[in-house]
């Protein structure tokens, strides 16, 4: 790595932190069930959903009715989102005349939208007309909502004692969309349309190109194919309300972008400045939420210690694709430069200019570290290993730093497994936050651990057996392609080896994974919230195992690695691996 | 439960169809009246005006082909290079044929073209970037091709590499992103120097 | 019950036992109640089904090869029904020896608890819950039951192993007595407590040989987890057929891994060392605490043991010497303190009491007073009595008397006597220290005080300490008054006491510590401990308690020492330890067996993952070959720790993580990079390669 990718990671990773440190603690004062100063600007808005609702906020819900409420919300979001998209043709603001979207699309795409995982079968500008774009917009806000609602069930388990009520769903939510992500997003979107992002409801703009552009276009004559050459002297340039989707799309770790290449565009992503911002806020809420809980569990070595191993999951990472995509492709740096060595612009198959290796490296492993899965370069076009990252970082089951709500419960969840193991190791029956680890948490635990292996592996075993359709690279590339997606869609990440496209097969098995991903992990979490709020709390003692050392963040780190990720090591060694070892072999002869 | 059931599905009806209003509707109207009072340039897709007509936004990329101009990274869109309205990159995987075959065909293209380079190629020249619509070059790229252009506009390459370094744009703080010159713009302002210098003529 | 030196882990005859048990488990019935070894098992009949297959038709793979696997399939199996088999048998031979004692006797039958009622003779197998027995000098006991009637000399040897034998009496808390023991000098009535085959020895019996075992909460939790990675590497293994396929399509060379080898990767992957031994350590466990004399009523209750982070102990006894000693005589005013001491001394000459006995070698040894002969004073001894409180000698005149202040001042008071202020502060002194005061009085005059201690007994300062390291609060009972109390358990060390308890004070107290989240461990033998045994969540029932104190407890001390305690906390931690270790184990042995299987299985689609064969195993079945024999063989070698159960030394818990985390964590990482590399390298060496 080079001196200014050493200062770009350092200060993005800096002023990151510094950032979230002081959002966890506000994000801590909305949930601790007191008044706050922010209830004085926008506690009118908060009433406002609670009155017409029909919402009381002081009732208190049990982790049945919990779940049972976060499950019918999504269910309702998604199926008017689902009608949304199947009507588009028939409502208002579509004024480039989209039709209908197909069935299976529009289901993955409800899945996808409604379980925050934000995986796009489809080209934003060539599908969907602008209210189903702002629709879309509507689930990037609910779905993190849900998530950290489900979060604060789950630490309300832990700080709460003999009890049985977790809180209550709807409160959580509005308070989350009312205080977070609306306020940051209004923000955002002001700082995006400044630096670039359109935001209108015009739409596209035909424009004469500087330069008339000749190309052959293919054409099929009395059954030949042939090309013909053909005169472009126009440009049309699609544009929507961009900023205000762009901004919850980044903070929500949603990911969905407005147009087909996501953040790649330079209308999504104009300038190194947005990408730097952007960059921050996908990781800044899932990083704020450590200090969160930190501070709601009244001791911030707890939180330390979530964020310290989530941290050490992802900077290495970061360090093996800068490096990797700096090194580049050695086959097309022997075209170029005449040496398979690096040559100064790394890899820049499918990157902008302006990002270069540095920020598309930087963004990937971002974006696949939490469940944003936004992209600013093609990750199909990476480096073998530079794309194993990003499928790395998914398959630890997205917990380092993961999505908002789910990264750290999901985390929890390993916490628990690891103090399991560890608690073993001292004798104890193990416990977490004064509360007793038995065999129902570990039943949920395991059930938790279960599911994404189970969904990755089966739905990809599926999709090669009929056939691996779709897949858009040769030889081992291609079961990449497969793998990817489906690790994406089941961790409800998002991101793409865009070269797959979705058939009919991929577009239903993926739905299924993804709401699996997402309510097979998100009721278990509850259950065990339900199940740790009845338990007395257990005082400290110097027999009870220490969750906040380093050697415990060893573990945890280890634990994650050894029983999140390793099940796909064989499956890795058959896609990137394996096309890495032949690529240094074809640059031998 | 039942009673439950039937309680939390009316309100998230209500709230389904609340946040639509709100965040749907509302939130991007604001947010779209916000941008059209304040930053209309921008919030419109930064486009570009030559006496009066539209020739193109300053944040999308146009083909430029011609040995007169500065060309522009090679661009995968469909059915046409930086088709605007389909932004897409070539997904092309590391190994696969085709991506080594469209590079050295860019590359004997460019050799023709530039005949006096004798230097490697600058990457992004023969790659094709990750929306199809980039609107940059590296500045070795555009430095890549001064030569070719003085000679064929008839300027001197130190008028050239003087109009490069001034649509060089740095990192941002010194930091952040990667150096680049804006294709159209610089194509733009190399019009400009070369109907200032015919009429000087 | 075998008794001094401890069993030898590998005894032959329990080992020899043992190995024809581990192929009589081999059933589906037997093997399905473990499922991380009943996939195994799965495994094992499908690649011996591929062998035979494979035999007549020829494949790929050849027989041989398939032949060898599916055999140290079978072997990984055996030897986890070996480590289980060896710990039932140790369990077993225990049994064995309690069995002989429960041969049946015949018992005397009483129509009514007296001694010259109507008797018949009747088989101890047929008396029922609330029969009257007689029992004679040299009878067993024929079962459980409770002396009504009578004093006797009890052997308990066959149950206790303590060969000094005990005495058993109607009333009170030494009524209870044990079926199988002897009487060897007078005579009981018992009333019988338990029906036949509830009997204190079945029960012991029954625990011992594990045949009513029920897992325990935490081995639940366990063997949830363990099946859920179980299933994760099923998915690995069974997916990368398909994936294989895919990939030799697509490089449109080689074939497709071999059904076998995906077999071989499962079954090392899959956490076999911990789910092979799992079902052993939890019986070693209930049988470690039977070699400390200890007899657990469920494995729950062991493994509550190791979650103790609080400990009741009684004081005396357990924490001071049974007895209070004389330490010091303070004289009244103008008293001569030889005089005090004399007096002391000739009160106590006939009081056999040790008290009594302590305060003779006191004066004797601090003042040099010769003990005189009892009959060369012709004195009159005036015993203790519930009535006067006090005791004493009447020599000629003199009317020397002892007692406790209150007695002595009533004593003196009653004969128109004066109770002198600076003794009366005396008394109040040696109470502030912990110390109990005896007045001696000479007549009306009061001579002054004898200072008893209690002694803390020698080395219990540290044990508290090493509580303490462990995080185990411990708390002194005690009837004594607050002062006293204060200062013995400054004393002792420990870090809380209860004065002046009663059995509702011990129960308020345990509820009060369990609602704060703890855990509670106490010792009791007496009927008023029962209510308290019954609330604490490990209660060491003493064996020479009442029948109500064993009912309430779920546990019983055969040796009847409350210090045991500690040990039975050991114990449970040593158990959940034990599998902590060997989980970890497993789980960190994965990552070396990725390296040996991985480059090995798929070197016919892609030999370019050679590379990653970095122990350089000789060819890829001898790779697959080695971590497969290193797989079986890591349970034999580990059999003997699940037997013993992983060291255990006091310490805080994250130095105990600190040591098993690089022993189990950091040795179960590399250990079977050696393992594999070495067999490998004999594979080669025998040109089994």
């Amino acid at each position: 790595m080079t001196t200014n990718q050493w200062i770009q990671l350092i200060v993005c990773l800096g002023v990151l932190v510094a950032l979230a440190i002081p959002l966890g603690l506000y994000i801590a004062k909305v949930f601790n069930g007191t008044s706050f100063w922010g209830e004085k600007w926008l506690g009118w808005l908060e009433r406002f959903f609670y009155r017409l609702g029909g919402i009381n906020p002081q009732e208190e819900m049990d982790w049945k009715t919990y779940a049972l409420a976060m499950v019918l919300f999504s269910f309702i979001g998604g199926i008017l989102l689902y009608l949304q998209m199947r009507l588009q043709a028939f409502l208002p603001l579509n004024p480039d005349h989209q039709l209908a979207v197909p069935r299976a699309v529009s289901f993955n795409t409800m899945v996808s939208f409604v379980t925050n995982t934000n995986f796009q079968f489809y080209s934003g500008e060539t599908t969907l007309s602008y209210l189903s774009q702002m629709a879309l917009t509507v689930q990037n806000f609910i779905s993190p909502a849900v998530g950290i609602a489900i979060l604060m069930a789950l630490i309300r388990g832990f700080v709460r004692k003999e009890s049985k009520h977790l809180g209550n769903f709807w409160v959580d939510v509005i308070r989350s969309l009312v205080y977070i992500l609306l306020p940051l997003s209004v923000i955002f979107s002001g700082i995006l349309i400044w630096q670039g992002c359109p935001q209108t409801f015009r739409g596209s703009q035909k424009v004469q190109l500087v330069s008339p552009l000749i190309y052959n276009q293919p054409v099929t004559v009395q059954g030949r194919n042939t090309t013909q050459p053909m005169t472009i002297i126009h440009q049309s340039i699609a544009l929507g309300p961009v900023a205000s989707q762009e901004a919850i799309k980044m903070l929500g770790t949603n990911g969905g972008g407005y147009f087909n290449t996501n953040s790649a565009h330079p209308f999504e992503n104009p300038t190194p400045l947005t990408d730097l911002l952007e960059l921050l806020a996908i990781l800044i809420i899932p990083v704020a939420l450590c200090f969160t809980f930190g501070s709601l569990v009244n001791d911030m070595r707890q939180g330390w210690t979530v964020f310290a191993a989530m941290f050490i999951l992802l900077v290495p990472m970061i360090y093996c694709c800068i490096h990797f995509e700096q090194v580049g492709n050695p086959l097309l740096n022997r075209i170029v430069t005449g040496s398979t060595k690096q040559n100064p612009e790394g890899n820049m198959v499918g990157k902008e200019v302006r990002f270069g290796v540095t920020d598309s490296s930087l963004w990937a492993s971002f974006t696949t570290a939490s469940s944003n899965g936004s992209v600013n370069a093609m990750l199909d076009s990476f480096t073998p290993m530079g794309g194993l990252v990003p499928m790395w970082l998914m398959m630890l089951g997205e917990v380092s730093f993961g999505g908002i709500g789910s990264g750290l419960y999901g985390m929890i969840v390993f916490i628990i497994l690891t103090v399991f193991i560890a608690g073993l190791m001292v004798g104890r029956t193990p416990e977490y936050l004064g509360k007793k680890i038995q065999a129902f948490e570990m039943k949920m635990t395991s059930i938790v651990i279960l599911i994404p292996p189970l969904l990755v592996l089966m739905t990809t075993a599926i999709s090669v057996i009929c056939g691996g359709q779709g897949v858009l690279n040769p030889g081992a590339h291609g079961f990449s392609e497969i793998l990817y997606a489906f690790t994406s869609m089941t961790n409800n990440n998002g991101s793409a080896f865009a070269g797959l496209s979705g058939t009919t097969l991929y577009n239903l098995m993926g739905g299924i994974a993804m709401w699996m991903g997402r309510f097979g992990i998100a009721i278990p979490v509850l259950a065990m919230a339900g199940s740790l709020v009845q338990k007395k709390n257990i005082p400290e003692s110097t027999g009870t195992l220490p969750t906040h050392t380093p050697l415990f963040v060893f573990i945890l780190v280890a634990i994650v690695i050894i029983v999140g990720a390793l099940a796909f090591i064989p499956a890795l060694a058959l896609g990137p691996i394996v096309e890495q070892l032949k690529m240094i072999a074809m640059t031998m002869h | 439960m039942m009673k439950q059931f039937r309680i939390q599905l009316k309100i998230s009806i209500i709230l389904a169809v609340i946040s639509i209003i709100v965040f749907g509707l509302i939130y991007p109207g604001i947010m779209t009246l916000v941008g059209q009072l304040i930053f209309p340039y921008q919030a419109n897709g930064s486009i570009i005006r030559l006496h009066g007509k539209k020739i193109g936004s300053a944040l999308i990329g146009q083909s430029f082909t011609q040995p007169d101009y500065f060309w522009s990274r090679p661009s995968a869109t469909t059915p046409f290079p930086y088709n605007a309205s389909n932004s897409s990159g070539s997904n092309l995987g590391p190994i696969n044929p085709d991506l080594i075959r469209h590079v050295q065909l860019r590359v004997e293209v460019l050799k023709k073209a530039n005949p006096n380079q004798k230097g490697p190629i600058p990457m992004d020249l023969v790659t094709s970037s990750a929306s199809g619509l980039d609107p940059d070059i590296s500045p070795a790229a555009a430095q890549y091709q001064a030569a070719r252009i003085a000679h064929v506009r008839h300027l001197s390459i130190s008028a050239v590499q003087q109009l490069i370094q001034k649509y060089t744009q740095g990192r941002w703080l010194g930091i952040f992103g990667e150096p680049r010159v804006n294709v159209l713009e610089l194509n733009l302002a190399l019009n400009q120097l070369s109907n200032t210098k015919n009429f000087k003529k | 019950m075998e008794q001094g030196k401890p069993r030898k882990l590998f005894d032959q005859q329990i080992a020899r036992k043992a190995m024809v048990e581990s192929f009589r488990k081999l059933t589906p019935a037997h093997m399905v109640r473990n499922p991380v070894m009943f996939t195994v098992y799965i495994g094992s009949l499908l690649t011996t089904g591929l062998g035979l297959h494979a035999l007549l038709s020829h494949g790929p793979t050849s027989a041989g090869f398939i032949f060898a696997i599916a055999l140290w399939l079978w072997f990984t199996v055996i030897f986890s029904n070996f480590a289980e088999a060896m710990a039932e048998g140790r369990g077993k031979a225990q049994a064995d020896t309690l069995r002989k004692n429960r041969q049946e006797v015949k018992a005397h039958q009483l129509e009514r608890p007296e001694k010259n009622a109507k008797m018949r003779e009747i088989l101890s197998g047929d008396l029922r819950k609330g029969d009257w027995v007689l029992v004679e000098t040299d009878e067993l006991i024929p079962a459980d039951g409770e002396a009504v009637v009578g004093v006797a000399m009890v052997d308990e040897s066959a149950i206790t192993g303590e060969s000094a034998p005990v005495v058993r009496e109607s009333g009170g808390d030494r009524s209870a007595v044990t079926g199988g023991t002897r009487v060897i000098s007078d005579w009981l009535i018992v009333r019988i407590s338990s029906n036949p085959g509830e009997s204190f020895l079945d029960h012991m019996i029954s625990m011992v040989e594990g045949a009513k075992r029920q897992k325990t909460p935490n081995e639940i939790a366990l063997n949830i987890l363990l099946a859920a990675l179980t299933i994760v590497f099923l998915i690995v293994c069974a997916t990368l057929l398909p994936f294989s396929i895919y990939s030799v399509t697509m490089a449109g060379a080689g074939h497709p891994i071999a059904i076998t080898v995906l077999v071989a990767l499962f079954v090392c992957l899959a956490p076999t060392t911990i789910g092979g031994l799992l079902s052993a350590i939890g019986i070693a466990g209930m049988d470690r605490m039977i070699q400390a004399n200890v007899v657990a009523m469920s494995g729950r209750a062991v493994e509550a043991a190791g979650d103790v982070d609080m400990l009741l102990l009684d004081k005396t006894g357990t924490i001071t010497l049974g007895n209070r000693q004389a330490s010091e005589f303070i004289p009244a005013e103008g008293v001569k303190i030889q005089e005090l001491a004399e007096a002391a001394q000739l009160s106590s000459l006939s009081d056999e009491t040790p008290e009594g006995r302590s305060i003779v070698v006191l004066a004797k040894e601090k003042y040099d007073l010769r003990g005189h002969e009892i009959h060369e004073l012709e004195a009159t001894f005036v015993p203790f009595t519930a009535q006067t409180r006090m005791s004493g000698v009447d020599i000629g005149s003199r009317k020397i008397r002892k007692g406790a202040t209150d007695a002595i001042e009533s004593y003196i008071q009653s004969q128109g006597g004066n109770f002198p202020k600076d003794v009366q502060q005396g008394v109040e002194a040696v109470a502030r220290m912990g110390g109990t005061p005896l007045v001696v009085a000479d007549g009306l005059r009061v001579l002054g005080i004898i200072h008893l201690k209690d002694i803390v007994k020698g080395g219990i300062q540290e044990r508290f300490a090493e509580l303490r390291r462990m995080g185990i609060k411990t708390v002194m009972i005690t009837g004594d008054n607050p002062l006293t109390a204060a200062a013995i358990a400054a004393e002792a060390g420990v870090d809380d006491f209860l004065a002046q308890a009663t059995p509702e004070t011990k129960l308020q107290l345990i509820r009060e510590s369990q609602k704060g989240g703890r855990l509670v461990a106490m010792a009791g033998d007496g009927t008023n401990d029962a209510p308290a045994l019954a609330q604490a969540d490990v209660a060491v029932a003493m064996n020479t308690g009442t029948q109500a104190a064993k009912e309430a407890g779920n546990m019983v001390d055969l040796d009847s020492n409350p210090t045991k305690l500690i040990e039975v906390v050991k114990i449970g931690k040593q158990l959940l330890m034990t599998r902590g270790a060997l989980t970890t184990f497993s789980i960190a042995n994965d990552i070396s067996k990725y390296f040996a299987i991985i480059p090995a299985a798929f070197a016919p689609v892609y030999p370019e993952l050679s590379v990653f064969n970095i122990m350089h195993l000789a060819t890829p079945q001898s790779a697959i070959l080695s971590a497969v024999i290193f797989n079986a063989l890591i349970i034999v070698f580990l059999v003997p720790l699940a037997l013993k159960g992983v060291q255990y030394r006091p310490a805080s818990a994250s130095k105990l993580l600190w040591n098993n985390f690089l022993i189990y964590g950091v040795g179960g990482l590399i250990v079977p990079f050696i393992g594999i590399k070495l067999i490998d390298m004999i594979l080669v060496a025998l040109r089994l390669a």
